[in-house]
């Protein structure tokens, strides 16, 4: 956990809506794991005054990788950054993806809604690392929501595409496409993030089929560090439901951890 | 060379800066980022007697240079507090204050009592004044009696100082000081959060889902400023400023109006390092204008 007060924003994308911003920031690079998440300052006036978390959506050697869509005051203010402008980020955050050697050449499924695949490259690239055969699952309205699309093709990851409108890949839910996929196969193990719809039907898809999951939550979030309780989530540990703060121990929960928000069910 | 320290009568401190309640969680959250021991004091996250959940989500909304909160106070209680944090703070060189909260006023008293058998506190500071905790944001800190009350309570058997955290949301700031005073306590922090709420136009409902919250951050700061000049002006114990404090400069604002020390809320969420950074720009100020002892500035302000 370190503050870098000036990490150089060394490369930006963008696609319509949706960017990403490659920050040089070594110590955080060596750092971070799949899953945890960093804190930007967006300005150093008062207005927007807290940092947005965003997950690390991958490590390109000395520098670390944010993808978002703007979606917002802070977003946007952030969309506007340049090359060569600095950021005052803190990372690595909280409790990422369980990573674990068992994965070794085992179907894990990745699935990502809109903005929610950030995570998910990362954690792919780890996966693959371990060996786990990879099937990533990235749905969006629009073919306008998959700008990741060609990124994640060119991986060689087994990739699957859905749009609400049909405009790309199958059209529908891509919950639908991965309940369709799971005739054919089961995996070991499955990873999601994105709207929270999205995922509580995966959970439910998940333990029907007694597949563990793990889901990465979003929060507004006032520290990040685990001081201000402020992005809290109930919980189920046991018998026991609590509020627990998302920075800390999460952001990535299991599947029976969580409690799915009313109508999400 | 700069002498920051500042001696409140009961308490001294290495500086004028202490991190605020409910934004440093139990101070531990900083140790990676900042060294404690560099700090004035800190006043750790509000307790209550047992555990409390607190309020549902959204606890958080972001306003125009502010920030609205309504965590409630979500809490481990005294007994894991004293086991589980309050070892860990001994080694810490610095002023620790434990923020004191009460459902009712024996509430208060039992939490005192419980933590006066415990090393490794400085002071307490009654929380009198969350806006969080009941409907409506109601609290002792509301009324010159029921200030009276919780505080004389609490002093009767407090082995420890007392600080009284007062609220903003009063007609008469000085007239609850006053009482506070009366009632035995040996300073002020001024203030708590002002009660505010936000709307999501969209949807209609309220940001938060307690709908009000307490607002802090720099928005405030003008408003506390001048109830802290007003206070420090007519009562006799030391005042604590806090409202806003981003930088040195807002912090010389308090002391100048007369508030011996300050603590540091809102700034340690966006900036884990603030505390250290304002302490630094204190002394920056004191080289500069030629100022040995921070306290001569106490309480200097020009209005002729």
């Amino acid at each position: 956990m370190i503050k870098d007060p000036q990490s150089c924003i060394v490369r930006k994308e963008s696609w319509n809506d949706y960017y990403l911003l490659s920050l040089e920031s070594p110590k955080i690079a060596l750092e971070g794991q799949p899953g945890q998440f960093i804190m930007v300052r967006i300005t150093e006036h008062s207005h927007p005054l807290l940092r947005r978390p965003f997950s690390i959506h991958s490590i390109d050697g000395r520098n670390v990788e944010i993808f978002f869509l703007n979606s917002g005051l802070g977003t946007s203010l952030l969309s506007q950054k340049k090359t060569n402008d600095t950021l005052d980020i803190l990372g690595p955050l909280g409790k990422g993806f369980n990573l674990n050697d068992h994965f070794k050449e085992k179907d894990v499924v990745l699935i990502g809604g809109g903005r929610g695949i950030a995570p998910l490259y990362f954690l792919a690239q780890r996966l693959s690392f371990l060996g786990a055969s990879i099937r990533i699952f990235y749905g969006g309205k629009t073919l306008a929501d998959l700008p990741l699309k060609d990124k994640l093709k060119k991986t060689g990851f087994k990739t699957f595409f859905s749009t609400d409108d049909g405009s790309f890949g199958f059209k529908g839910l891509i919950t639908d496409f991965f309940k369709a996929e799971l005739e054919i196969f089961t995996p070991i193990h499955i990873f999601s993030c994105g709207p929270e719809p999205m995922m509580a039907k995966i959970a439910k898809i998940a333990q029907k089929k007694k597949i563990p999951a793990e889901f990465s939550l979003e929060s507004v979030m006032g520290c990040g560090i685990g001081a201000c309780w402020s992005c809290v989530r109930k919980t189920r540990r046991g018998n026991k439901e609590e509020w627990v703060k998302i920075c800390e121990e999460g952001p990535v929960f299991s599947a029976d951890e969580i409690i799915w928000k009313e109508g999400d069910k | 060379m700069t002498d920051l320290s500042i001696d409140l009568g009961f308490l001294k401190l290495k500086n004028p800066v202490i991190a605020a309640s409910g934004t440093f969680g139990y101070g531990l959250e900083f140790s990676p980022f900042i060294n404690l021991d560099k700090l004035g004091g800190f006043v750790v996250k509000g307790l209550y007697y047992s555990p409390r959940q607190g309020n549902p989500p959204p606890r958080l909304a972001e306003t125009a240079s502010g920030l609205i909160n309504a965590i409630g106070l979500q809490g481990i209680g005294v007994e894991r507090f004293s086991e589980e944090i309050l070892p860990r703070l001994k080694n810490y060189n610095t002023a620790i204050i434990v923020n004191v909260c009460g459902e009712y006023e024996e509430e208060y008293v039992s939490v005192v009592d419980f933590l006066n058998k415990k090393e490794g506190i400085s002071a307490y500071e009654l929380n009198i004044s969350c806006p969080n905790t009941k409907k409506g944001g109601l609290c002792p800190a509301l009324s010159p009696e029921n200030t009276y009350t919780v505080v004389s309570l609490v002093k009767k058997i407090s082995l420890r100082p007392v600080i009284t955290k007062l609220s903003p949301n009063v007609t008469d700031i000085v007239e609850i000081a006053l009482s506070a005073q009366e009632a035995g306590s040996d300073a002020i922090s001024l203030a708590n959060t002002f009660l505010a709420m936000a709307v999501d136009v969209e949807t209609r409902r309220p940001k938060l889902a307690n709908i009000f919250g307490g607002l802090s951050g720099p928005a405030i700061k003008p408003i506390i400023l001048r109830m802290v000049y007003q206070v420090a002006s007519c009562v006799k114990i030391p005042v604590i400023g806090l409202g806003g404090i981003m930088s040195g400069s807002d912090a010389l604002e308090y002391l100048i109006a007369g508030a011996k020390a300050v603590e540091v809320g809102t700034a340690n969420l966006i900036d884990p390092e603030a505390t250290i950074r304002i302490i630094d720009e204190l002394e920056e100020y004191c080289v500069k204008n030629g100022i040995k002892k921070i306290e001569e500035i106490v309480g200097t302000l020009i209005t002729q």
